[in-house]
């Protein structure tokens, strides 16, 4: 086990570094150069040159990457957003904490809805009820989440009534649980992808240990068909379950960022959007490299949770 | 049994080795090899079904997927309408002003307009076709750039093997770890957008999963004996991978071009949805859709449904095409 979460935490941080080093030359190849991003195109030769000599532009690139690290883990220092006038790091750290909440609560729900229903396809496989959910679930895998959210907002927002367009904008991060219902529509949104891909993959990994031995030895010893099913199979079927969970999280966060920007909900995603718009690289490379920092964490959780569920891997030693 | 595969919603390459992310979904391995017992055409005149181009194989089997026909038809159709349809309903798509003369902005749908017109007088419909011909465009033409690169890259990783395999693979690990939305974000803010440059930073963000794909195809590949004789009898590294490797990965890299047209016309429509597509006057179909919800209150349904439905029916028709091929490249491996 050990030996385990050496290795895979040495390789996250591989991939931290090197989505460090591809934040640091997507700045440098901005075309015309940072100086000009800033001060514009009409700056002079001498004030991009008193630009870059002022940030340290000019020392070799090695230096500067050094430089940039150094920032990063030891100041905590992204960069400088000359559109917010403010540090990079204080313009998302106001954003973080709601893409998170949004993030970690959409996973709990998809997970707490898709395993149910991926468990009442196997058990009534092949009947009404399956296909219905498999046609459903296919609906929604196909339906992109921009167009849900939009059309959810027509429904359920000008047309009903029953929630409003935008959670509050001054929200508490934690609003996700505690004023669910500006929460609804965002919600469902981003988890209706995921319950449809995670009950279709719970369905076949079920059906999977199914076909198993051990089940085959479980039933002929004369163990109860429930306890086939929810003792045997389910426990099983679920470890790849946590696997597929630490994959899909960088789409996750893909769909969060969709979802704050159609529901306008000031996140991550929406910032980066904006930012965006104002060409403000420094703020859309920063929340691209804090939220592949945050994925990666997450990822790590996932498969150290995937480690301490199947023994397999933690007393596998090597 | 059939009715549940024609369902399939998973576009996968029924990888057991490697469970994809979420929009390459999990392996639906029960489910698949059941079709193969059914939908395999007797597999006891084995040496007589073998003869033939691997596409004729192929071909057979998906023509007997309803689905997947249906797939190609409505391709074919959306194919016809976007760059034959301009020339028999002509309208303009690049002056407002003339646009203004022939109709009022935001008007219903009528005799002159049958969809309606958007916000500044242009006629949906025709709209509809000119910013479809951007969005097939850019999402065959990324797939493209994608699939060649990401092929190429992984049969040299898994060729080379050793710390140059490690090297490369752990680059695409990296840019995998990024979600792709905010990496494309980035790219866009960096190379303000035309429609070259979203081909391009579209295919930047998708050779990644094919190039793991060949890879894991080119390790098994290089093992088998033809190989082993090729490179006995002293053939270059480079006839090895371009006559002997690719070729036989062809189906894997099909599959996969399928569902990553797909996957492209969604990731330039989410772009379109955020205001970052193409630059007016140009259009696609997720920047019509961007339009059309900003006049949602307002109950301007022409707006925003039609280009909506186009989205939904072209990514769902590669997808029954993408898994009817897959199907069949499952028969062609087991009659091998």
């Amino acid at each position: 086990m050990i030996g385990f979460l050496v290795r895979r935490i040495g390789q996250a941080l591989v991939v931290i570094l090197g989505v460090i080093l591809i934040t640091f030359f997507l700045a440098k190849l901005i075309p015309g150069g940072e100086a000009r991003a800033v001060l514009g195109t009409k700056a002079t030769p001498f004030k991009i040159a008193q630009f870059d000599r002022q940030n340290g532009l000019d020392a070799p690139i090695y230096l500067q990457f050094w430089r940039y690290i150094e920032g990063i883990f030891v100041h905590l220092n992204l960069g400088y957003s000359y559109k917010y006038n403010q540090g990079v790091r204080q313009v998302i750290l106001e954003r973080l904490p709601k893409t998170l909440w949004l993030v970690g609560t959409s996973v709990v729900i998809s997970v707490a809805v898709a395993i149910p229903l991926g468990i009442l396809q196997v058990v009534r496989r092949n009947k009404p009820i399956d296909y219905a959910l498999t046609s459903a679930s296919f609906f929604f895998y196909a339906m992109p989440a921009f167009l849900l959210g939009t059309l959810l907002i027509i429904y359920f927002s000008f047309d009903l009534n029953w929630f409003p367009v935008s959670p509050p904008q001054d929200a508490p991060p934690w609003a996700v649980i505690t004023d669910p219902r500006s929460f609804v529509l965002p919600l469902v949104t981003l988890c209706a992808i995921t319950v449809a891909s995670f009950s279709r993959y719970m369905r076949s990994s079920m059906m999977d240990a199914l076909a198993e031995d051990y089940v085959r030895t479980a039933r002929a010893k004369g163990a109860s068909h429930r306890r086939v099913l929810y003792g045997h199979a389910l426990r099983n079927a679920l470890i790849p379950m946590i696997t597929l969970l630490g994959l899909s999280l960088p789409a996750i966060v893909s769909g969060a960022l969709i979802t704050e920007n159609v529901f306008n909900y000031p996140g991550m995603g929406l910032l980066t959007v904006q930012s965006a718009f104002n060409s403000d690289v420094p703020v859309v490379l920063g929340t691209t490299l804090v939220i592949t920092v945050a994925t990666v964490i997450g990822s790590l959780l996932a498969d150290i949770l995937y480690a301490a569920a199947d023994p397999r891997i933690r007393l596998g030693g090597s | 049994m059939a009715t549940t595969d024609d369902f399939d919603v998973d576009p996968v390459f029924n990888d057991q080795e490697e469970v994809m992310p979420l929009p390459i979904g999990g392996g639906e391995t029960m489910a698949s090899g059941d079709t193969l017992d059914q939908d395999a055409p007797t597999p006891e005149g084995g040496e007589s079904r073998s003869t033939g181009t691997i596409f004729r194989q192929m071909s057979r089997v998906f023509l007997e997927n309803k689905l997947a026909v249906v797939g190609l038809a409505v391709i074919a159709l959306m194919i016809l309408f976007c760059f034959v349809g301009p020339h028999v309903y002509p309208t303009n798509q690049t002056s407002t002003q003339l646009a203004l003369q022939n109709s009022t902005s935001n008007a219903a749908p009528s005799s002159a307009n049958p969809l309606g017109t958007d916000e500044v007088g242009f006629d949906i419909l025709g709209r509809l076709m000119y910013g479809g011909q951007v969005s097939l465009i850019v999402g065959f033409a990324s797939a493209i750039v994608a699939t060649v690169v990401g092929v190429t890259y992984g049969a040299m990783a898994g060729f080379f093997g050793g710390w140059s395999d490690s090297l490369l693979m752990r680059v695409v690990d990296v840019l995998l770890s990024i979600p792709v939305l905010f990496l494309l974000i980035a790219l866009v803010t960096i190379y303000h957008q035309s429609e070259l440059l979203l081909i391009l930073v579209i295919a930047f963000v998708s050779w990644l999963i094919p190039a793991r794909l060949i890879r894991g195809e080119t390790l098994s590949l290089r093992l088998r004996e033809y190989v082993q004789a090729v490179r006995v009898m002293g053939g270059s590294r480079k006839r090895i991978i371009g006559r002997h490797i690719i070729p036989n990965a062809v189906g894997t890299i099909v599959v996969f071009a399928t569902f990553q047209i797909a996957d492209s016309i969604l990731l330039l429509a989410a772009l379109g949805y955020l205001g970052l597509g193409v630059p007016a006057p140009q259009t696609d179909w997720g920047t019509m859709l961007s339009n059309g919800v900003n006049s949602a209150a307002s109950g301007y349904w022409w707006q925003i449904y039609p280009a909506g439905l186009c989205i939904v029916l072209v990514v769902v028709a590669f997808n029954y095409i993408g898994d009817a091929l897959r199907d069949s490249l499952e028969v062609r491996l087991q009659q091998r």
